[in-house]
This record gives C-alpha cells, structure tokens and sequence, in this order.
C-alpha cells in the first residue's frame, strides 16, 4: 500500500470547542452542544436545535483582532480562526517558504452577511464594504490574507461533502509535486438561509439529532470551520516533523440519482469508498473505525447503510459512529472537522460514541458504537455526501 | 367541489412550473405522482406548502401527503374536510 | 505524462456563439454597462419537464455542455468539473428573497435545492447519469481555471481520459443593483462605457456559460493543447512581468515565443495596469487581444477568454473586433492568456497549436 500524504497540523472550531484540545475533551466526555439558537434571530428558533459556536462576531473579530472597518463574514472569521491554529499546530513560521497553497471549501460562503443586511445595503453606506464578501473566493482570499499565503488558492463547494474534496484535491497536488504544502478545510457559518433551506426539505429535527436510529426524524444544523496542514515527505524528512497521521485514501463519484436525495442502494457512496480503497491499496478489513455521514436524516443513514454494507458486508462492518449528535450537521465544513475526529480516534486509540441511539433500524443489522471505546486504530474511514449527488470518502491512517 | 378541483389544477400547474400542461390534461382521477402527470418527491413538498399558504392545512410529516396527494379527487377532499381558510 | 487537448468547445455568451463559428456576428455594445445574454433556443436542448426547475445558469451550462460534446463526438465521462464564482444566485436570491420578505413562512423547497453551486455539474451529470468524478470550485476569478487545473493533473497523471470542464456564471437584478451600489458595474450616468483605454472605475458585467472537452488524445476536432495552467492570488502590478517570464520558463518558452497574448482587460482603470504593465512592455511586439467588451466580465469570463484563444488557434487569424493592437504574426503556435479581477486571483494559461 501507499503511505499517503502526510498531515503535519489541524485546527478546529465548532460548537463542541474553540481549539483541538476543547474538541477532544467534549468528543471523550461525550458532551453534546446542541442548543437553542443564539445567535441569529429566527422564527423556527423555538423549533429546532443547533451546533452554535457561542461567540459573537465581534467576539470573533476580536480575536483574530481585525480593525473595525473589516468585512469578514463569519464564515470567513471562523475559518480564518481554525486555519491559524492549522498552520501553528504545524510549526510553520515562514507560510511562503515553500511552494503552499490553500483549497478551502463552503457551501454559503458570505451568506450570514448578505441575508442581514439584504435591504439595508440601499440605505447604509456603511454596509456596502460587505458587498464583495458574499462569494466563496473572498472567504479563501480572506483565510489567506490571515495567514499571510502568496500562491494556489482555491474554493470547492460540492455541498455538503466539499471539505472531503478539498483534502482530496489537496493530496493529489503534494502527490503530483504540484505543491509542497497546502492547507486544506472547509467553513461554514450558520445562516438563516440554510435553517430555512433545511426545513423546507422536512429534514430538521426538532429535537436532538439521532444518526442511524430507527425513529430519526432528521438533522440539527451545525457551523464550524476546520482546515489540516499537508506536507510533502520531503519537508517532513527535512524538517523532522512530526506527522499526526496520512491521508491515505480518497474518492469522490456522483450519485446521478437525484438533485437532493441519495439513491435506494447508496451507489454514489459505494463507488467513493470503492474508489478511496483502490487509492489506498487497503482492504475493507483494514479499516477498525468509519466516521460515518450519518446526517440523521431517514434517507441519508437508510442509503449510506446500505453502501457501507455492500463494501463490508453486513456481519463485518468495523465499528462506526456518526459524530453530528455533537456538532450539528455542518455542510461545507463537516468534512473537516471529522477529518480532526478521525486524527484524534487515531492519535489516542478512540472510537467516539454515537451519541441519541436507541432503537436499530429495521432495514438491516447496522448498530453504532454508543459508548467511547478504546482500541488500536489504524485505519479510519470518512464518508461525506452533498446535493448534487456529490459522494466523497476520505481514508486517514496511523503514520 | 368542481371550483375547487379547477383551482387546484390552476395552482398546482403554476406552483410547479408545468408550462406544457393545461388545466383540460388533468382528470379528476389521475395519479399526480409516478406515471401519471410525474410529480416527484420535490413537487410533494411544494404542494405541502401550497395546503398550509392557501388553506391553513399544516402537515408535520413528509409521508402524510402520498395519499392526500394521489389525485385531484383525493387531494381536493382532504381539503375540504380539514380547511381552515 | 499525458498531454490535454481541448476537442470540444460550447458558449454561451452575450453574443452569438452558440451556433455560429467564430464571432463572425459579434456585435460591439457600448451603450449597456450590463450586456444581455444571446439567448439559444432551450427547448431544442431541454425537455420541458426536466427544465421546469432549471434557472438559466443551469440551461446554459446544459446548452454549452451538449454543444461541446457534441463537437467532440464524446458521450461520457471520467470527470465532470466545473467552475463558478458566484454559483446559483437566481435561485439563491429568489430563496433568500423570500424568507426576508415571508417573514421565513410558506417557503418552497425548490429554489434552495437549485441554489447550491455545484447545481450545474449535478444537473449534467444526472441528466447524462455520469456517476463519475464531480467538482465544483467556487473562487472567483479562477474558478474556471481551478476546473482546468483540476483536469489537466488528472489527465498528466492518467487518472483520466475525457473530461467535461466548464465555467457558468449567471446575474440577476438584485447582483446587478449591488454591483452597481459597489461600484464594480460602470455608473449609469456615463452613458457610453467602452472597454478598451477606459477612463473610468468599475467594468460592464454579463454572464455566460463555456464548456469544453478535454482528451487526452488529438481527434479531427481538436483545438489546442492546454500546455500549462498556474494561478496566484496576489499580485503586485510589478511582478506580472517576471511571474509570466518564470512561467513560460518552465515550459521552455521566452517572451519571444508567444505569438498572441489574450488579456482580461475589463475597463476598470483602477485594475487594468496589471495588463498594462506587460502590453507596454514585455509584449509590446506581441499580438494582443481582449474579448471582455464582447463578453462581458463575469468571474468566469476568462473561459470565454479561452475559447477565444483556442478559435484564434484554430483558425489562425484573429477577428479584427478583438485586437487590441495591430501587431500581427504569420503563424499563431503560442498563445497565453492572462487574467485577473480588481488586482487578486491571477490566472495564466498556456495554449500551442497541434
């Protein structure tokens, strides 16, 4: 097999933590953060529970201590949070030494600021800086800016599995020398838009999310931001550092079944973890942990079920949980922040629970780990789906 | 009765944007979903929408429209019976 | 190493390039600061049924895609990527439109579903059922580019063989009215908003669609060869220059090679000396072209840009309606295009004759 490409740093802020060490403690002492709605003012507040990262954005500028005039997004503002943590949990001091690029994923980009200040824009000067920070690119421009990164800077957006695609994208180029370095994630802020986007659909739950329960009535939504750091082999050798873990495995295939639903047997998710194992030269029983999607929704964790059953087989699927129950679903960036879950299951020896389970689904014999259990983890798999039909599976591995 | 089963083919052809279909194509007993007029899972949720904008009906759960919503006859009793405004 | 070759290309455009062969009917508008769109006739492309829900990005790209294909005499693929900087915003505006002015009530499904960017290649793909490798880059002004990018390493690599890549952009009336409050649209006092020498801020938008199959094989409708791609955020005005000079270096080429330059020149006097800085000087002898005031700028213009450079290639002359000086040569082997929107997001291109 291919030793994959090596992670040398990760930085995280989500509804469980500000930092990869709060993140940790939440995920071990299984402390959910699903709460009522703060800090965006909705009439469904009363109805629905979040993944809320409980600071302001003046909290958050604070922090990254931007000047008054900014117009960051909160978006831009997380992901530039967990970006620098990234790059310093990675021990780099000279962002542009090497060849370094930056692929960032989000699916509402400046949405947060657009949908607050829709009509006012016409009557307040002062809101027209915020104009130019609506698309994805300005996030990643932003993000870069922070960092202080001169190079490849580029955007995916494929939903919700557009984190997964940017790691994806971003070990191919270490792999093709087209990079040294590059820092890869996703952001997403919560929105109005996507709370009622979501609800629309009839898939939020109005209680606590519970992936591959039989009762599961949908998903909470989530905002968070994650980015890790990738380093060629030649860098990690030259500067002796020391590697979290290795991207071993990537895939990404279109379900071409429906703009918003996953097929009946999950073909789009089978062929991305086929494809993810075929890059890795694992087999299915390598793997001792998935991160599953497990968005909670009846028809994602009925098509995903189904697809990991048809790679593993029904009495041989490793233990598996999904880790929405803590974060909330977060779109853009659920990749990313699960891909620090996978490192730390793989850092410490953890399977993180399944958290809200009770009753098995009727279609098959699928029952998620529901208490935290230690063992030898070497191999995780990761899976992340979007609209679209957009399928992508990451593999993560012991260095 | 008739009144309302003509507004719904009028609402339900511009809710969902079936530009090739006049209000005469539809019968009263025609599936809307599958190999009838072809609605989708999509169109379900717009017409959930419609029942509660238009006549104050709210339902909570998906599947509750598949047999509210298998014909004009079976869509506009329902309607009838539960309407609210 | 594989070699990419472009052997398919649909556009649709604020001119006419949908059934046409090479902007023989292009038209010079410099009375709109927003330029509409040539519209194809839909329906010879799209059931009825299946474009009920499809807003007019989404139309395009399908027009443009079966266009390219159809030229390419390809019917599937190993990849489907796609670029847009501002993706979906029809159907986003509509929803976010909506919520604000309902209060978040009696809202509909419909439009949040298409509003996701990735809702072009998605619709391609399921329209074709191509389960095969998907993505959507949503950078701005190299969303394109990071589409061809993404190809040209699978296709370098022999990952792939045939790959869809395209870029779509789409306005509306509520962009447009902020693009104007931003002063990224022309002001609408001027009156007259030509693109070439501009005295003024802001540039003239449009929107579009261009798609186009890359193989990794030469065929009886090939192009070009897309030689290399590289993009950069930022950028000094002054480090244009060397930064194109280190980039034909390493594809063995000097300044001299280039037989035409193709140049994002939008009219934005605050921006275009980044272009200036190499029409004056290092490609002062070269042929220069600019195709924005036909287009229109959009994030993802630079791919009319492309099928710009690839026809001029082909064809081996170039449309008096783009030239931007009148320097000209015998044979057009080399061309390159340069890109950049309000100083960020700089893009390189390298295309040969083959």
């Amino acid at each position: 097999m291919n030793i994959g490409v090596a992670i040398t740093g990760m930085g995280i802020i989500s509804a469980i933590g500000n930092s990869v060490d709060e993140t940790f403690d939440a995920l071990v002492k299984g402390e959910k953060a699903i709460t009522t709605v703060s800090n965006i003012p909705t009439v469904h507040a009363a109805v629905m529970k979040v993944g809320e990262i409980k600071k302001t954005n003046d909290e958050l500028a604070a922090e990254l201590g931007l000047s008054p005039d900014n117009n960051f997004s909160r978006t831009a503002m997380i992901g530039a949070l967990a970006a620098k943590q990234a790059v310093q949990n990675a021990g780099i001091s000279l962002i542009n030494e090497y060849k370094t690029g930056l692929i960032s994923a989000t699916s509402v980009g400046g949405m947060d600021t657009t949908e607050k200040h829709y009509y006012d824009y016409f009557d307040n000067p002062e809101l027209v800086k915020y104009i130019s920070a609506h698309d994805g690119g300005d996030v990643a421009q932003k993000i870069a800016e922070e960092i202080g990164l001169k190079g490849f800077v580029t955007t995916i957006s494929t939903a919700c599995s557009s984190a997964a695609n940017a790691i994806m994208l971003g070990a191919r180029m270490i792999k093709s020398g087209k990079l040294d370095r590059v820092i890869v994630g996703g952001t997403d802020a919560l929105a109005k838009f996507t709370i009622n986007g979501f609800k629309t659909l009839m898939i939020l739950s109005d209680t606590y999310n519970t992936p591959f329960d039989n009762d599961r009535k949908g998903l909470n939504l989530g905002e968070a931001a994650a980015f890790l750091v990738l380093e060629s082999d030649e860098i990690v050798a030259k500067e002796n550092k020391k590697v979290l873990a290795r991207v071993s495995g990537y895939g990404n295939a279109n379900d071409a079944f429906h703009q918003t639903a996953s097929s009946e047997n999950g073909e789009g998710a089978f062929l991305a973890m086929e494809k993810a194992f075929e890059v890795s030269g694992l087999k299915p029983s390598d793997i001792d942990y998935i991160n599953v999607h497990g968005t909670a929704t009846p028809n994602n964790d009925l098509s995903e079920g189904r697809a990991v059953i048809r790679i593993f087989g029904e009495e041989n699927v490793p233990d598996f949980s999904s880790t929405k129950p803590f974060t909330g679903h977060t779109l853009a960036a659920a990749a990313a922040i699960e891909a620090v879950f996978s490192i730390l299951a793989i850092q410490n020896g953890i399977v993180f629970p399944n958290l809200n389970f009770k009753t098995p689904m009727a279609e098959f014999n699928m029952v998620p780990q529901t208490a935290i259990k230690h063992k030898n983890i070497d191999h995780v798999l990761s899976n992340s789906f979007g609209f679209g039909g957009n399928c992508s599976t990451l593999i993560f591995s012991k260095n | 009765m008739e009144a309302l089963k003509q507004e719904l083919k009028e609402k339900i052809i511009a809710v969902l944007n079936l530009e090739d279909i006049a209000v005469a194509d539809i019968n009263d007993t025609d599936a809307l979903f599958g190999d009838g007029l072809g609605l989708d899972s999509i169109d379900a949720l717009e017409l959930i929408v419609l029942l509660d904008k238009d006549y104050g009906i709210k339902l909570t759960d998906p599947k509750e429209g598949k047999h509210i919503f298998q014909s004009i006859d079976t869509m506009s009793s329902y309607i009838a019976a539960n309407r609210t405004k | 190493m594989g070699k990419t070759y472009i052997n398919g290309i649909g556009c649709v455009s604020a001119q006419k390039t949908f059934d046409t062969v090479f902007l023989e009917e292009a038209v010079l508008n410099e009375s709109l600061n927003v330029l509409p769109l040539e519209l194809p006739t839909y329906k010879d492309y799209i059931s009825p049924i299946a474009a009920r829900r499809m807003s007019k990005a989404v139309k395009n790209g399908i027009v443009a895609s079966t266009i390219a294909m159809k030229e390419a005499h390809v019917d599937t693929f190993d990849a489907i990527i796609t670029g847009t900087g501002m993706g979906c915003i029809e159907d986003s505006d509509k929803f976010l439109k909506a919520i604000i002015d309902n209060n978040e009530e009696f809202l509909t499904p419909t439009s949040f579903i298409q509003s996701t960017h990735n809702t072009v290649g998605a619709q391609i793909a399921l329209g074709m059922t191509c389960k095969a490798y998907n993505f959507t880059y949503v950078n701005a002004a190299v969303s394109f580019e990071s589409a061809v990018f993404d190809a040209k390493m699978q296709i370098d690599a022999d990952e792939s063989k045939t790959i869809l890549v395209g870029g779509i952009d789409e306005m509306t009336d509520y962009t447009q009215r902020l693009f104007k409050l931003a002063g990224f649209i022309k002001n609408d006092e001027e009156g007259s908003f030509p693109i070439l020498n501009s005295k003024s801020k802001g540039t003239v938008f449009s929107e579009g669609a261009t798609f186009f199959v890359l193989e990794n094989k030469k065929s009886t409708s090939t192009y070009v060869e897309i030689v290399d791609i590289e993009m950069v955020n930022s950028l000094e005005v002054s480090e244009v220059e060397s930064k194109i000079i280190s980039f034909l270096k390493q594809n063995n080429l000097e300044v001299s090679d280039v037989d035409a330059v193709v140049l994002g020149i939008n009219g934005d006097m605050e921006f275009d000396n980044y272009y200036k800085s190499i029409s004056e000087s290092a490609f002062k002898n070269t042929p220069q072209v600019y195709y924005k005031h036909l287009s229109g700028e959009y994030n993802t213009a630079s791919a009319f840009g492309l099928f710009v450079g690839s026809k001029i290639i082909k064809a081996q002359q170039i449309p008096d309606i783009l030239k931007a000086n009148a320097i000209t040569k015998s044979e057009i082997k080399h061309l390159l295009l340069y890109n950049q929107y309000r100083g960020i997001d700089h893009s390189f291109t390298l295309i040969s004759k083959c």
